[in-house]
């Protein structure tokens, strides 16, 4: 080192700036590390996740009939529907809908139809459960919360409901049982 | 105020903010130019682990308080969930049950670092109380934590120290009662317990926020306990106390990574993972490791409103240390007599924890009462007769003055 220039009393400058935001980023990624497990601990917990299937014993309806069972804290609409109400619902001109949809698609049997009974407006609960419940227009559900019409299918058919109600994943398991979720 | 110095921030954002509410000027000057005695060691970094801990329990806390329902039929169920079947669940509250030892860990090494250096001297009193405010705000904090889990440990802990309260003459009982919210510890008591268990930590916040304004007015003491006197006394707190900050941080993380992941339940009680049963008490009950030395004290005396005063005093009597003690020498370095008394106090300490955690019986009674009376002795005799007595060693001229002169020493070639 020459006399003259007097000595630094740090490193250069590049090589602190770099050990800087090395530790800098070792503080985030551990930052991170924790934070991960305390977002995670918010989802679902392995005892909601062991609820998130049921089955269901269809062997009691009758036709005509609609039940409503509990999935996830959702209500799930199952109606037993009429040979008249299946021809109502095949029949429909699914294309020109603003959910296209045909019936076949949101069956696995035509006798029942299965759908998540919340409004897919605002998630509101639609009426038509129950025999003397207003079922609106094209005979399926109503909802009253802002008038939102679907058919003997689920599908939003007027109103500003957007989408058609949501089939839930499901199977029959035989027969006359069905597990969803 | 004075003049305005020139602007400190080139971004403009932070400019615009800083000229209307000066958030980051105060942070530069408290966090960064902040001037530190340069020959601090590793003991002043523990305020900022009690800080970066009482953060850490505060979000595990919260985490928690998401899944855990404070009613008698629930609470023992619901802390189990959390350890099954929540995600990550097991992690958080092994760190927030550990966590709470951690910080008493840290906080007693922080207090015993101003005892010996003689930080709660003038002009350093009130930052001494304030700190002494925050370490029973801890125990009450940790207390009522300690009952929310339900289990025999949480419900006996529970009636054994609000049952203190009923030693008060005439009142004694309504107390309880009050405290309780009924004729036993009972729903109403586990509830309000959740409540106080979720506010008192952010009194604690409060309270360590005007505990470090109380510091930066005097600044920070050091280990020769004299004054800053002049610019090369000190380095700017960012990098240097930082960066030595951190590795303490760094060190103390693992040790408490370890415990969470290898021992969880080391410092936990088996009867607590049973239920809490109002009909019958555990074998052997003993509180938290933290809380053992009180404890012992208590057991000492064998009077129930002695006992409970003296509890309570062997806290109390930390408030007045600062008046206490009339020597005009900070510093344990050169206070060649004072120095060993303290140290026999902290034997002495750790003993009565020990004593605290046997069975109340012969021959640990009578060693409780021989540790007590050393106890309030050092405080009250010691401490006053050394302070007029005692002749302290020569202080060093200055801060500066040892590292300057070994550091232009000329070295050898
Ligand atoms: C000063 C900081 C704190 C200390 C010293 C502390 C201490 C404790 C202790 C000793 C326990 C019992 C451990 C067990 O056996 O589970 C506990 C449990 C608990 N704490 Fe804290 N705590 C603090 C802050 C917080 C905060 C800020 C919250 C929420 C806002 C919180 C929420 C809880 C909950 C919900 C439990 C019961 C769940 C469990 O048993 O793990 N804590 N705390
Ligand atoms: S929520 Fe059903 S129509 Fe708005």
């Amino acid at each position: 080192m020459p006399a003259s220039s007097k000595p630094l009393p740090f490193p250069p400058a590049e090589r602190r700036d770099f050990l800087g935001l090395l530790a800098a980023s070792t503080g985030a990624v551990g930052a991170a590390a924790l934070a991960w497990p305390m977002l995670d601990s918010m989802n679902p917990a392995k005892d909601v996740l062991a609820l998130a299937s049921i089955e269901v014993d269809l062997s009691p309806m009758e036709v005509g009939q609609s039940i409503t069972v509990k999935w996830r804290g959702k209500p799930v609409f199952i109606r037993y529907r009429s040979e008249e109400e299946i021809q109502q619902a095949e029949r429909t001109d699914w294309q020109s809908l603003r959910d296209p949809q045909s019936d076949a698609e949101r069956v696995k049997n035509s006798a029942f139809i299965v759908v998540v009974g919340i409004c897919t407006h605002l998630g509101c609960v639609p009426l038509g459960q129950k025999d003397t419940s207003e079922r609106g227009a094209y005979g399926g559900w109503f909802c009253p919360c802002h008038g939102s019409y679907y058919d003997g299918s689920g599908r939003a058919r007027q109103g500003p409901a957007p989408k058609n109600l949501v089939v839930p994943p499901y199977d029959f398991i035989d027969d006359t049982t069905i597990r969803i979720g | 105020m004075s003049k305005n110095p020139p602007p400190l921030f080139r971004n403009p954002v932070v400019r615009w903010l800083d000229e209307r509410l000066p958030l980051f000027s105060m942070l530069r000057k408290e966090y960064i130019d902040y001037p530190t005695p340069r020959n601090v060691n590793y003991f002043w970094s523990f305020g900022a682990i009690a800080t970066l801990m009482l953060l850490l329990m505060i979000a595990t806390g919260l985490m928690l308080a998401m899944q855990y329902t404070p009613h008698v039929d629930m609470a023992f169920s619901s802390v189990q969930r959390i350890m099954r079947d929540v995600n990550y669940g097991w992690l958080l509250r092994t760190i927030h049950m550990n966590g709470a030892s951690m910080f008493f860990f840290a906080v007693y090494i922080h207090l015993y670092r101003g005892m010996y250096y003689g930080s709660y001297k003038k002009p350093r009193e009130l930052l001494w109380i304030l700190g002494v405010l925050i370490f029973l705000l801890m125990m009450a904090t940790a207390f009522t934590g300690y009952v929310l889990p339900w289990g025999q440990m949480s419900y006996w802990a529970a009636t054994v120290i609000t049952n203190l309260f009923s030693a008060i003459p005439w009142i004694g009982e309504d107390i309880v009662q009050f405290l309780w919210g009924g004729f036993s510890v009972d729903n109403p008591t586990l509830n309000r317990f959740f409540v106080l268990h979720f506010l008192l930590p952010f009194v604690i916040v409060a309270v360590v926020v005007l505990h470090v304004a109380a510091l930066h007015v005097p600044g920070s003491n050091n280990p020769d306990g004299i004054e800053v006197k002049s610019k090369r006394d000190t380095l700017p707190f960012h990098p240097y106390i930082t960066s030595k900050d951190s590795l303490a941080l760094i060190v103390f993380g693992i040790g408490y990574a370890v415990i969470v992941f290898y021992a969880p339940n080391y410092l936990n009680h088996p009867d607590n993972a049973i239920p809490a049963n109002p009909l019958s008490t555990p074998e052997h009950i003993v509180p938290e490791w933290y809380f053992l030395p009180f404890y012992a004290i208590l057991r000492a005396i064998p009077n129930k409103l002695l006992g409970v005063i003296a509890l309570f005093g062997g806290v109390a009597i930390l408030f007045f240390l600062p008046f206490l003690d009339r020597s005009k020498v900070r510093s344990c370095r050169y206070r060649p007599l004072y120095r060993w008394f303290l140290w026999l106090f902290v034997v002495d300490a750790v003993f009565l924890g020990w004593l605290g955690s046997k069975p109340a019986e012969e021959p640990y009674i009578l060693w409780a009462r021989l540790a007590t009376a050393y106890y309030f002795g050092f405080f009250l005799v010691i401490t006053p007769v050394l302070g007029i007595v005692e002749r302290p060693r020569p202080l060093p001229v200055s801060i500066s003055e040892p590292v300057l002169k070994t550091a232009s020493r000329p070295r050898a070639s």
